[in-house]
């Protein structure tokens, strides 16, 4: 589960241990996970967590893997979430017989079908082409759920209820620990489908015309044909977390399809790194965790997330797990503890800077939202008042100081991040 | 015997511009052929109309006797045809065992397949290193395509063009950019790998021209002025006005 882009025929030799045990270690974290964090919204927010990996990695098929920027994802993981949303009513009406786990291979169905419709034409160009049709796509979907009122439920959406269907071995999912492990064996399946779609002929070649499209016409593959499929692959995937989405919340509105579930997708995968195989699964943790967790303590996280966003894009195009392939080589040479303390010492100043920064921008946003009259506000424990100079002299001080100090400390981190990595002396004339 | 290529009045316009005029031309099944002709002259744009790159304003271009005018590149490379490029044309993130594997897959019959997996297919891989071991790439199969030097990413280009075992092989400028020992090297790469098969090759550098050349054929503004074996090409004097004149002056 590493790097899509620079495995070799070598995998083909490695130990059955070493290709099974990554795999043997996900299971074993899904099934302890919920025993660790028991807690009602820790199992909320994994079971979100789940169906967003899910749902990130179907897009990374797109974006990573074949090089499509699509704007209007949420269509497939929406279509699939509404119309899983209404086999389960229509289970509860017992017009159909089937177990409600199976409900979301129903929405990957659907996914799929739209997949095929759209991408007979979306996939015909890739760039800038199919970018805009997939947002043109996007909206089109979305001002359609709010006019087909019959189907999309209008603003209201649809709703259901997943414990009305057959009680397959005791379990009829009105708790949520059930509907965690209901997740989490999709989340496993798909994943494990989804890794090994990217080392087939299939997913090579999605790479390749990722990277050079025409030339893969001259090696013999249709590069629309590529496009194509990997598209349809990627609708089938995301119609799952639809479906997955649908059981777990129990409503599917217009939200679901629309631009900002398109957006918040595409931050997902990228703040991840779409060069990698388990980028966006990281991506998609981070994300809720962001979600759940920081909204709980401000009303701006969005704007942290949107900075995060535009921070990755600017300094780490390769993502969050881009970081920590950066690793990979003085971790191999045994020499990561060379940069612990270079770390501390660049870590601290910028904690204080983001300190600084997070205050001014909370305090900002407490000018404006709060009550008049209401100038007290609370940050970490801290009680001041945000028409008082003091405070905000604190916070610039601390933004400044920080900003100051980091970069003072730049040019040591710089150089123990070269002596980190340098080769090898044994290295040395191999790579010539 | 049934020409390898077959052109018959070719001709390529952009607009009101006619780049190709007419060309006729029939290489032979298993010669090395070589066209040359100034800077300008349209040899790769009719490299592109072979290849289907370009479509044809008219004319028809016959492969094996078969017609392929106007086919996609896939299809053209599917009926036996494979191509390098003049700008090397790579998959630059991807490892150069993946690239020599990408040129492999078709021609070993796994298509658009997402039921194999391609690190267990042991004959596909077995014949990636074969290629490598070939092309001299295969200690630098886990490299990144794009950050070989320049000299690597031409073996590498030549490699997947000939990797699936075309019978018709088209290079643009092997040697195009290389020092004479990296020059020399092309050379007996170039024979190596396409023994047996016909080559076709558009190349400035007339050592290696008249070196691999079995016949050669000079093309000046969008027409053949001659084709014939390297000794006459050098003694016809229609060419050495045109091109060859020229080019020893310059040299």
């Amino acid at each position: 589960m590493t790097d899509t882009t620079h495995l070799n025929g070598g995998e083909a030799t490695a130990p059955l241990v070493k290709r099974l045990g990554p795999w043997i270690g996900l299971a074993a974290l899904l099934v302890v996970l919920p025993m660790i964090f028991s807690t009602n919204s820790a199992i909320y927010t994994m079971n979100l967590m789940g169906i967003f990996v899910v749902f990130a990695l179907s897009y990374n098929m797109l974006l990573g893997q074949g090089g499509m920027l699509s704007f209007g994802h949420a269509v497939y993981f929406g279509l699939g979430g509404f119309m899983s949303m209404h086999l389960v009513n229509y289970i509860e009406e017992e017009i159909f017989v089937l177990p409600i786990f199976l409900v979301p291979i129903f929405g990957g169905l659907i996914g799929l079908v739209f997949g095929v419709i759209i991408g007979s034409f979306s996939t015909r160009r890739a760039g800038t082409v199919f970018a805009m049709i997939s947002l043109g796509i996007g909206e089109l979907m979305a001002a359609s759920s709010l006019i087909f009122v019959a189907f999309f439920g209008g603003e209201e959406g649809v709703s259901g209820d997943r414990t009305m269907g057959p009680n397959i071995l005791g379990v009829d999912f009105a708790q949520d620990i059930e509907v965690y492990y209901l997740i989490a064996a999709w989340a496993f399946v798909t994943i494990l489908l989804m890794y090994l779609f990217s080392r087939t002929p299939m997913g090579r070649m999605a790479n390749a015309v990722r990277d050079n499209e025409e030339r893969a016409e001259f090696i013999g593959y249709s590069q629309r044909k590529v496009r194509f499929i990997s598209f349809c692959a990627s609708g089938f995937f995301a119609g799952i977390a639809g479906g997955l989405f649908a059981i777990n919340f129990e409503i599917v509105t217009e939200e679901n399809l629309n631009a900002m579930t398109s957006g918040v997708v595409l931050l997902m995968a990228y703040i991840g790194g779409v060069g990698f195989f388990i980028g966006p699964i990281i991506g998609a943790v981070v994300f809720t965790l962001l979600q759940t967790l920081l909204s709980n303590y401000t009303e701006i996280w969005q704007l942290y997330v949107g900075v995060l966003f535009v921070l990755t894009v600017m300094y780490v195009p390769q993502g969050l797990t881009g970081i920590l392939a950066m690793h990979g080589p003085a971790f191999r040479m045994q020499r990561l503890g060379i940069l612990v303390v270079p770390y501390i010492r660049a870590g601290l100043p910028t904690a204080l800077m983001l300190c600084g920064i997070i205050g001014f921008l909370e305090m900002i946003h407490h000018l404006r939202a709060a009550a008049v009259g209401e100038t007290g506000m609370s940050l970490a424990g801290i009680e001041f008042d945000t028409h008082a100079v003091m405070p905000w002299v604190v916070v610039v001080l601390m933004g400044s100081v920080g900003a100051f100090l980091t970069k003072t400390q730049m040019p040591q981190l710089r150089e123990a991040w070269d002596q980190a990595n340098a080769p090898l002396a044994s290295d040395k004339g191999v790579t010539s | 015997m049934t020409s390898a290529i077959a052109l018959k009045g070719v001709v390529k316009s952009f607009g009101p511009t006619q780049i190709i005029r007419g060309v006729d031309l029939d290489i032979r099944q298993g010669e090395r052929h070589a066209i040359i002709g100034p800077n300008g002259a349209g040899k790769s744009t009719l490299f592109h109309l072979i290849s289907g790159r370009y479509t044809l304003t008219g004319g028809s271009v016959h492969l094996k006797g078969e017609e392929i005018s106007n086919l996609p590149p896939y299809e053209i490379y599917r009926k036996g045809l494979s191509r390098s490029f003049q700008v090397t044309n790579l998959f630059p993130q991807m490892s150069v065992f993946e690239n020599v594997r990408c040129g492999l897959m078709w021609v070993k019959n796994y298509r658009y397949s997402f039921w194999h997996l391609v690190d267990r297919e042991r004959d596909l891989n077995r014949r990636v290193m074969e290629v490598l071991e070939e092309i001299g790439l295969a200690n630098r199969q886990h490299v990144p395509a794009g950050v070989l030097t320049y000299a690597e990413q031409r073996a590498l280009e030549i490699g997947i063009a000939a990797a699936g075992g075309a019978d018709v092989i088209m290079l643009d400028e092997p040697t195009a950019g290389m020092s004479h020992s990296e020059t020399d090297q092309a050379i007996s790469l170039i024979r190596k790998v396409t023994e047996g098969r016909t080559l076709v090759m558009v190349e400035h550098d007339m050592g290696v021209v008249f070196d691999l050349a079995d016949r050669i054929s000079v093309l000046v503004y969008g027409e053949i002025i001659a084709t014939d074996t390297p000794e006459n090409i050098r003694n016809n004097k229609a060419v050495q006005e045109a091109y060859l004149g020229a080019e020893a002056e310059h040299a």
